[in-house]
């Protein structure tokens, strides 16, 4: 099953909001995906900060901070129930490498100079309870209810999944072929970290960007290169996309207003936004992408 | 009389409404503030009329007898799925599998329906106002589908002894679906369901379609194939 919800702000109004909003989605999708949760909120992009959200793991923030010190000079953290943010000038190629070689024992989720990304396992309600996600506020986020199926319910198996900079992505499906397309984005450089499916779609997507094809013309290929079932969210710093298969078994309901874009697995993720009940409700139609 | 689904359950609105008591004599019901709620109205077997004001989820109207249900805005998946009788109104959009396996009765849709509209319908008549997604009326075996605008890919594929009517384009049709003449007979049969079902359309602006016979019968000549 599995939910997915994304929300889009056009106008500023709602900013301060977004996490409010966000949180509600999650909530109304938690039915779909009981086991974990996740969401990437982006906010104003700072030009010379990068964020890195980092699940602790096992790992106090103190002993991560000591570890961290002797290689970074400035450090600020801030922490969201067992992930923290490390807001550092240092680039990701100097950060991803010193994780990976001092502090093993912690996650990087995704990091950028936009996204603020977060997950782990549990009821959605709890999960967006313990990171405060109302609290938060920003110009759009995407999010993720799991019902595991093809992987084991931890962390590593949450959505959104973030695979380079500013770029996550959240999936409702299944697909058939990740085992193959792994295999060969291995070959040509991508790293992966979990034995996931949407992670295969993630690493997919950072593929082709990297490339330097577009979002819209790399989720047009995807209909051809990843099999299986899917709606596909693919947030960028600028907004996100969204794609249903050609079958569309999995569906997606969509609300513009004046003032937002939401998407959703159901419309009951959507009842409590404001204005919802006069806003453009439509169905995204198969093998089409939709971009805000 | 009036149930808030902000102040009552679902399931006591449902059961309510599945046991109505005749000797009080309450045939009008109004559902307001629905939040996309699945199974709104599942399984209603009584002569009462339910309006619902706002979007419903999945389900809804399910399993219908007797009962009219209108709805004032959208529906998720499977509105009046395996509906035996009575007659269902959508104002907004159907999402995908509207009208799935049933068995009689009328659903109509005054919005668009998505894919797989009448999957599997067995003898209800659906009337979408709009147009249809792919794949509807897929394996259909009796019934009439009729649609005001166009359908999308594989109209009709796999099909039955359904009827399909369509007034706008046809993007594709299924494995074994064919276009067949519109007859006077036709003609006649789609006045008088127009007419039941109070809609306004020319039966003679329709194309029909349906089933080439060629999937669903045993050849003699294909023995060697199994």
């Amino acid at each position: 099953m599995c939910g997915i919800v994304g929300i889009y702000l056009k106008t500023k109004k709602y900013e301060k909001h977004l996490g409010k909003f966000l949180s509600g989605m999650l909530d109304g999708m938690a039915t779909r995906g009981p086991d974990s949760a996740g969401f990437a909120i982006y906010t104003k992009e700072n030009k010379n900060i990068f964020k890195y959200s980092i699940c602790l793991n096992n790992l106090k923030e103190t002993n991560f901070k000591k570890k961290l010190s002797k290689f970074i000079k400035k450090i600020k953290l801030t922490s969201y129930a067992d992930h923290v943010v490390l807001e550092t000038s240092e680039k990701p190629t100097k950060i991803i490498d010193l994780l990976k070689k001092e502090v093993p024992e912690v996650s990087l989720v995704g990091y950028g100079k936009s996204i603020n990304i977060f997950k782990q396992t549990g009821n959605p309600k709890d999960v967006v309870k313990k990171f405060k996600l109302s609290s938060f506020s920003g110009t759009h986020g995407i999010g993720h209810t799991r019902m595991a199926t093809e992987s084991a319910i931890t962390t590593q198996g949450s959505h959104p999944y973030s695979t380079s900079e500013d770029e996550c992505l959240v999936h409702n499906g299944s697909l058939s072929n990740h085992n193959n397309v792994r295999r060969s984005l291995i070959k040509d450089g991508q790293n992966f970290n979990s034995e996931n499916d949407t992670e295969v779609a993630a690493g997919y997507i950072s593929n082709q960007i990297s490339k330097g094809k577009g979002l819209e013309t790399t989720l047009k290929n995807s209909l051809k290169d990843l099999d299986g079932f899917y709606t596909f969210i693919a947030g960028t710093k600028d907004g996100f996309a969204l794609l249903r298969d050609e079958i569309a078994c999995k569906p997606a309901v969509v609300a513009e207003t004046k003032d937002y874009v939401a998407v959703a697995s159901e419309f009951q993720a959507m009842a409590h936004l404001p204005n919802v009940n006069t806003a453009k409700i439509f169905e995204p139609k198969p093998g089409v992408v939709y971009h805000w | 009389m009036n149930f808030d689904l902000n102040k009552k359950t679902l399931r006591e609105v449902n059961q309510y409404l599945q046991n109505i008591d005749r000797k009080k004599n309450t045939r009008k019901f109004e559902i307001l503030n629905p939040q996309g709620q699945h199974a709104i109205c599942a399984g209603l077997k009584d002569d009462i009329d339910v309006t619902i004001k706002g979007h419903t989820g999945y389900y809804c109207a399910g399993m219908n007898q007797k009962a009219n249900v209108t709805i004032h805005g959208n529906v998720g998946t499977g509105v009046a799925e395996n509906m035996m009788s009575g007659k269902i109104i959508v104002k907004g959009n159907a999402s995908q599998s509207a009208g799935a396996t049933g068995h009689g009765g009328a659903l109509i849709i005054e919005g668009d329906a998505s894919s797989r509209c009448g999957i599997s319908m067995k003898g209800i008549d659906i009337i979408v106002k709009g147009s249809v997604g792919h794949m509807s009326a897929f394996m259909a075996q009796k019934g009439n589908l009729v649609i005001m605008g166009d359908a999308d890919a594989d109209l009709g594929d796999s099909i039955y002894e359904a009827k399909i009517f369509v007034k706008g384009k046809v993007k594709s049709l299924g494995a074994d679906c064919i276009e067949k003449k519109m007859d006077k007979k036709n003609i006649d049969e789609l006045t008088k369901l127009f007419k039941k079902l109070n809609i306004s359309a020319d039966p003679k602006k329709f194309k029909r379609y349906g089933s080439s016979r060629n999937l669903y019968n045993f050849k003699i000549d294909n023995v060697g194939a199994y």
